[in-house]
C-alpha cells in the first residue's frame, strides 16, 4: 500500500510519521509538499502530521487550511480516502471542516508534552480495527491547543454517531476529570466523521509505534490502515 | 480605505487568557475588574477605489472565511 505524509512549512512530525509508516511498516511511502496540487488518487491512506504549520499564526491550522494541497486533501476525503490528522494534523482537519467543533487552547494555558492514557471509545474505524474496544493505551501528547469543545448538538451527534474514538483516562481506564490533561468536552482526545474515514487526534501515535522506544501502543493505528487496505472488507 | 476587525470569544466559551489577565489586575489593585476577555484586532489597508458597502462587504468575507472561527468566535467590522 502507499502512505502519503503532507509537509507544511512548520510540519515538524512529518519525518517521525513517514519512518514509521515505511521503515515500521515496510509500506511504499512519499512525502508531499503542500504548494503542489497532485492528485491524491494514488494514496491509500493520507497522514497529516503534527507540527507548527506556519508557526500556528492566527490560529492552528487556520492558515493550512488555504494551502494548495487542502483542497485536495478535501476531495480525497470526501472520495472516501482514509485520511489520519495527529496534533496539528487534527487542528487542520477542523479548520478545513472535515472534522467538526473547535480545538482551544489547553485550559492551564501550557504547553503540555508528556504521557497520557487514553481509552479507545471504538474500534470500529479502519484506524483502530486493531485495538480491542475499551482498551487503554499510553500514548504522548505535545500540545497548546487541544482543549476540544463543541456545541451540545454537535456534541449529541458524535455521541450518537459513535464518532468519539479516544478519550483521555486513567491507567485503568476511568475518564474523569483528573485524567483530562487539556480541558477537553467529554475528555475527547479524538474523533472521526460519519464515514468513519476521517480520523482526528491529538495524541502523536507515531511517536511510540516501534519497540526501541519503549512503547509500541501507537502501532496498532498504522497496523489498522495497513490492514484494511490489504484486506478490505 | 482602512478596516478593523475585532475577533473576540462568543459568549459561554471559556477564555482562560482572559481569566489570567484579570487575575493579574486584581492582583495588582483593581478590585473593580468584573471580568477580562482577551480578542484580536486586525487593521486591514484596502484600494482606496473600494466604496465603503464594498468594503464592509468584503472585509466581512474575510471575517467569515479566515480571520475568524465562527465556532468559537464573533467578529465586527468598521470601516474608516
Amino acid at each position: 500500500m502507499k502512505f502519503g505524509v503532507i509537509v507544511f512549512p512548520g510540519s515538524n512530525c512529518d519525518h517521525d510519521c513517514y519512518h514509521v509508516a515505511k521503515h515500521v511498516m515496510g509500506q511504499e511511502t512519499d512525502y508531499i509538499w503542500h504548494k503542489g496540487r497532485p492528485s491524491l488518487e494514488s494514496y491509500d491512506c493520507v497522514i497529516i502530521p503534527g507540527g507548527f504549520s506556519y508557526g500556528d499564526y492566527l490560529r492552528p491550522g487556520a492558515i493550512a487550511r488555504y494551502s494548495p494541497i487542502t483542497d485536495e486533501i478535501k476531495k480525497y476525503a470526501e472520495g472516501g480516502g482514509l485520511v489520519i490528522g495527529i496534533c496539528n494534523g487534527f487542528q487542520i482537519l477542523i479548520e478545513t471542516g472535515l472534522l467538526p467543533g473547535v480545538l482551544m487552547r489547553n485550559r492551564s494555558l501550557k504547553f503540555i508534552c508528556e504521557d497520557v492514557y487514553l481509552k479507545v471509545e471504538s474500534s470500529d474505524t479502519p484506524f483502530t480495527s486493531e485495538y480491542s474496544a475499551d482498551e487503554v493505551v499510553k500514548i504522548p501528547i505535545a500540545h497548546h491547543d487541544g482543549n476540544y469543545f463543541a456545541d451540545m448538538d454537535t456534541l449529541k451527534k458524535l455521541k450518537q454517531n459513535n464518532q468519539i474514538i479516544f478519550r483521555y483516562s486513567t491507567a485503568d481506564g476511568e475518564t474523569s476529570v483528573e485524567a483530562n490533561p487539556n480541558g477537553s468536552l467529554l475528555n475527547i482526545a479524538g474523533i472521526c466523521n460519519e464515514k468513519r474515514n476521517v480520523l482526528g487526534m491529538m495524541p502523536h501515535p507515531e511517536r511510540c509505534a516501534e519497540g526501541i522506544l519503549g512503547n509500541e501502543d501507537g502501532k496498532k493505528i498504522f497496523e489498522s490502515i495497513v490492514k484494511r487496505v490489504m484486506q478490505p472488507c | 480605505m482602512k478596516a478593523k476587525v475585532f475577533v473576540t470569544f462568543k459568549e459561554g466559551i471559556l477564555d482562560p487568557q482572559g481569566k489570567a489577565v484579570q487575575h493579574s489586575l486584581e492582583t495588582i489593585g483593581f478590585g473593580e475588574v468584573l471580568n477580562v476577555r482577551q480578542g484580536k484586532l486586525f487593521e486591514v489597508a484596502l484600494d482606496d477605489g473600494l466604496t465603503k458597502d464594498d468594503a464592509k462587504k468584503k472585509v466581512t468575507e474575510m471575517a467569515e472565511k479566515l480571520l475568524a472561527n465562527p465556532v468559537m468566535e464573533n467578529f465586527e467590522v468598521v470601516i474608516e
